[in-house]
């Protein structure tokens, strides 16, 4: 592999590019999917491929292929430098890079059980419990639980003299319970919901989750929500359970941060972001119980590694202290612009894709109440768990989330399960209303393994560590 | 230097080689070998430049196979002997490492209508022809005083299919799309395109229809949440479109009692009619599915009422009737995906479907629309880039984007016109949509 990174790096040099970095990356990939008591799917993928990134003359130039040989490294050259020349007749400014980036070694995530080494029996076994536990429950009437495997080997090298090898796991896993009736559909999943709970380890995080001693209350729960109240509308205390505040992370401090969605690289698509640069350091972005940082060294996290995909070091940085807004998610090119350095934040979704600026591990930092205070210090509230439904605008302010299961709160008693619960608000009003983060025994961290973005679209696997948390005068039940 | 960006893709006669040889090695009862192959490159500009510029070449070898009544998937991205003796030996290992479990069969072979899906000038695009398209729209936006942003891209591929059944079908096929939003001081404006022959995305067109729209959207003012008459693009149709697909059209959600499809019940209004039909080239044709099962037209909602769903082998089985050719590849717990989506026109100008309209809403564009409710068929989503106030029939001024949470089968039953001429909206990830602009009686805007 070696081999075709210096036949890559060389043959770049040759042809004219000023910088260049090649990522060659094998990745395998294994579902199971069990669904109403039966082995619904199970698949193994295999990719591999390599991409040349080439800046010729100040202008960006990609491609990649399938094809390991060295014939194919020096068309795939070939191509990217055409490409290069090409961006360079429609250009804006010169791509600057900033200082160099030399980082040599290499990482593996650290795990206790490899997950490929572990007997398909045993993966399906547990599945098939946690189906059963859901399918007791009268009224249950779609189970589905799934797993995920993910090994990724790749190498990173520039003409800058970067070489980095990486060998990243990821596990995941879940169940969902669905209830239906003739004006409903009910589901309610665990840990978390679409699809699956992930992070980086191995079958360790599979284990820790015990999947079948949750199967029975979620299909209770799916059931007892076909005739629960609906969530009455109004303006009201909102307490979010750690999933939904991980989610409320992700979509509205975790994409508006991404400095490319600022200087406008994603408008045609992912959209902007409403954090512009006059705001760094000036904008109250939440109230004081408001820290959010991000750390690419997050124990289990999806966004923890060794080095980005442009070879920079992993980091951890603050993006919002004390409520304030103080930092950005930035690539190199990015970061140069205004006069820094990146933190760390590029990742491509594979070999056949560039890295572009994603979140690593975006995190709330614990705060110092307990889910239990904040309830019993609220008069008039609805407590929301497990996401359902999320949109937010292209500036990432404008936003409206549901949850699969939510409960009054009365007089600082949990009350009556309410069903179809939604909120709405405008991102810093809703985080400046935010007057309780519980502490770090109810801090987790949080697998998202479905975040799109970029043109050719891309998922990115991130991670954000949050807490329940509590806010004041939000607006609830869209649906009354 | 043209002849070098030809999209390389394996010989047709080389490719089936390959996957008779592989069915032929297989210890299974039944084998499916499906590959997908494609080689594609993306322009995408922003702030009047270029700033990504990317091409890529991939294959996909899918292996299915059956063994004591037990179903193993994997897939490789290779195509040589080690690979297919690999991704054969993987599948197979599944199969015996896993209990028996309710199999979906595959079909058997049957005739294809054929339908061209393909352009030699898409698959020859070179990346000095997207700059130069690129260029165009920039330099236009620019001369007008705006920024321009978006992406072109160019792919050409094909997908073959063959089983131990018999069935052996292939297909090559071109797309080429251009999407581009420009944005002013205090505004922005939206315009895309899509079709099987690069030749016919019109630079200039779409450089005018996006800026026009930037520039009538500048200095928006809010609008009050409620309820309003609208007209809704052929963007915002499509999208709408799209969700009713992936709520409601397939058999597996009417089977597991979540679809929103009532048959034989009037669902929306008596102007709305809805079909699938992968066969016909005003769309983006495809002779077959995934699992190698002839396209149907399928008939949805006729005259308002809802009239059909779309079946893969699965669903069929279980309903015990013949697939429709919506199947999607193996292993598929999602069931089957109307992709080929028509709505019929009406006779209405579209510039004219505002009149009428004493005060309602102009919409161009959703964004980030998600289900809330799908037994209701309840969405919820923004508006983007040219939200316009309508008074006394015209519109007036911009109104900032505004959320909308609403059931898109009240929606469609308030509908008051369709515009007589179409468009071909190409859906992110899988098909097409070719639909009218509409205006509606009642859309809820919520904040």
């Amino acid at each position: 592999m070696k081999d075709l990174a210096d036949a890559a790096l060389n043959a770049a040099q040759v042809k004219g590019a000023d910088y260049a970095d090649v990522r060659l990356d094998e990745q395998v990939q294994q579902e199971i999917i069990v669904k109403n008591g039966q082995l619904a799917a199970v698949s193994d993928d295999a990719s591999e491929g390599f991409g040349v990134r080439v800046l010729v003359n100040g202008a960006w130039g990609f491609a990649g292929s399938a094809r390991l040989d060295k014939a194919e490294v020096e068309e795939v050259v070939d191509r990217a430098i055409r490409i290069a020349r090409a961006s360079g007749r429609v250009r804006s400014a010169p791509v600057d890079l900033g200082p160099p980036v030399t980082s040599r070694g290499r990482y593996r995530t650290p795990l206790e059980r490899d997950p490929f080494s572990v007997p398909l029996s045993e993966k399906v076994d547990l599945l098939l419990r946690a189906d059963a536990a859901m399918g007791a429950v009268k009224g249950v009437s779609i189970r589905e639980g799934s797993m995920e495997f993910i090994r990724q080997r790749k190498i990173f090298a520039s003409t800058e003299g970067a070489f980095t090898e990486q060998e990243l796991y990821e596990s995941g896993a879940g169940i969902e319970a669905t209830a239906t009736s003739p004006e409903e559909v009910q589901n309610r999943s665990y840990p978390n919901s679409f699809g699956r709970h992930q992070g980086a380890g191995g079958y360790e995080y599979i284990t820790a989750m015990q999947l079948d001693r949750h199967g029975q209350r979620i299909g209770e729960e799916a059931v007892a929500l076909l005739t629960a109240p609906l969530c009455p509308s109004g303006v009201k205390t909102l307490i979010l359970d750690a999933s939904q505040t991980a989610l409320q992370i992700h979509e509205s401090c975790g994409h508006p941060t991404e400095l490319d969605r600022v200087f406008g690289m994603e408008a045609a698509y992912a959209g902007t972001s409403f954090m512009t640069p006059e705001k760094l350091n000036h904008l109250q972005y939440g109230s004081p119980k408001v820290t959010i940082t991000a750390d690419a060294f997050t124990p289990t996290g999806l966004g923890t590694f060794g080095w980005d995909d442009e070879g920079v070091p992993a980091q951890q940085s603050l993006l919002i202290k004390g409520g304030l807004f103080v930092g950005y998610l930035t690539s190199r090119e990015t970061a140069s612009v205004l006069g820094q350095q990146s933190n760390g934040t590029m990742r491509a979704d594979g070999w056949n894709r560039i890295p572009l600026i994603r979140m690593t591990n975006v995190n709330l930092e614990p705060g110092d109440s307990s889910l239990e205070q904040m309830i019993a210090e609220t008069k008039d509230g609805v407590y929301m768990d497990t996401n359902r439904s999320w949109s937010i605008d292209d500036k990432r302010l404008n936003f409206q989330f549901g949850t699969q299961l939510a409960y009054e709160i009365v007089s600082g008693k949990r009350g009556r399960m309410l069903k179809n619960a939604t909120y709405a608000g405008i991102t810093p009003e809703f985080w400046n209303s935010c007057d309780a983060v519980a502490g770090r025994s109810e801090w987790k961290v949080w697998g998202l393994a479905n975040c799109g973005k970029g043109q050719p679209s891309q998922v990115a696997h991130v991670s954000h560590g949050a807490a329940p948390a509590r806010f004041q005068n939000v607006k609830v039940g869209i649906l009354k | 230097m043209k002849s070098m960006e030809v999209a390389r893709l394996t010989d047709e006669a080389e490719l089936k080689r390959f996957m008779a040889g592989l069915l032929e090695r297989s210890p299974a009862e039944q084998t499916e070998v499906m590959v997908t192959e494609w080689d594609s490159a993306l322009t995408r500009f922003a702030n009047n430049g270029i700033h990504q510029n990317v091409a890529e070449r991939d294959i996909s070898v899918r292996v299915r196979v059956v063994k004591d009544g037990k179903t193993g998937v994997a897939s490789i991205n290779q195509m040589n002997e080690t690979a297919a003796s690999d991704v054969l030996e993987r599948a197979v290992a599944i199969a015996d490492l896993q209990p028996p479990g309710e199999v979906v069969p595959m079909p058997g072979p049957a005739k294809t209508r054929p339908v061209e899906a393909w352009s030699d000038a898409t698959a020859a695009a070179t990346p000095e022809e997207r700059a130069d398209f690129v260029e165009a729209v920039c330099v236009k936006a620019g001369r007008a005083g705006l920024k321009a942003f978006g992406a072109f891209s160019t792919s050409a591929g094909q997908l073959a299919i063959a089983n131990s059944l018999g069935v052996l079908h292939h297909q090559r096929s071109t797309q080429a799309t251009v999407n581009s939003v420009v944005m002013g001081e205090a505004g922005s404006g939206y315009a895309d395109r899509g079709a099987i022959d690069v030749r016919e995305l019109d630079r200039n067109e779409l450089a005018a229809e996006v800026i026009d729209k930037a520039q009538r959207n500048q200095n928006a003012q809010p609008v009050e949440p409620g309820v309003y008459e609208v007209v809704l693009e052929e963007y915002a149709v499509a999208e709408m479109l799209e969700f009713m697909s992936f709520m409601g059209f397939s058999a597996l959600a009417a089977q597991e009692e979540r679809s929103f499809m009532r048959l034989g019940e009037q669902i929306t209004g008596d102007q709305v009619t809805i079909w699938d039909d992968g066969l016909d080239r005003t769309g983006l044709p495809a002779s077959f599915d995934f699992e190698g099962v002839p396209k149907q037209r399928v008939d949805l909602i006729t005259r308002g009422v809802a009239s059909g769903l779309v079946y893969d082998m699965q669903t069929a089985m279980r309903a015990g009737r013949q697939s429709t050719g919506h199947g999607l590849p193996a292993p598929n717990t999602q069931g089957p995906f109307a992709v080929n989506l028509f709505m019929e026109p009406g006779t209405a100008a579209k510039a004219e479907l505002a009149s009428g309209i004493k005060r309602g809403i102009w919409v161009t564009r959703f964004w980030y629309v998600r289900t809330v409710h799908e037994k209701a068929s309840i969405i919820t989503g923004m508006t983007r880039e040219g939200t316009f106030l309508i008074e006394n029939g015209r519109i007036v001024r911009p109104v900032k984007d505004i959320r909308f949470t609403q059931s898109i089968l009240e929606a469609l039953m308030g509908t008051l016109a369709l515009s007589r001429s179409t468009k071909l909206q190409v859906a992110e990830y899988l098909g097409a949509s070719r639909v009218p602009a509409m205006r509606l009686k009642a859309f809820r805007f919520t904040s």
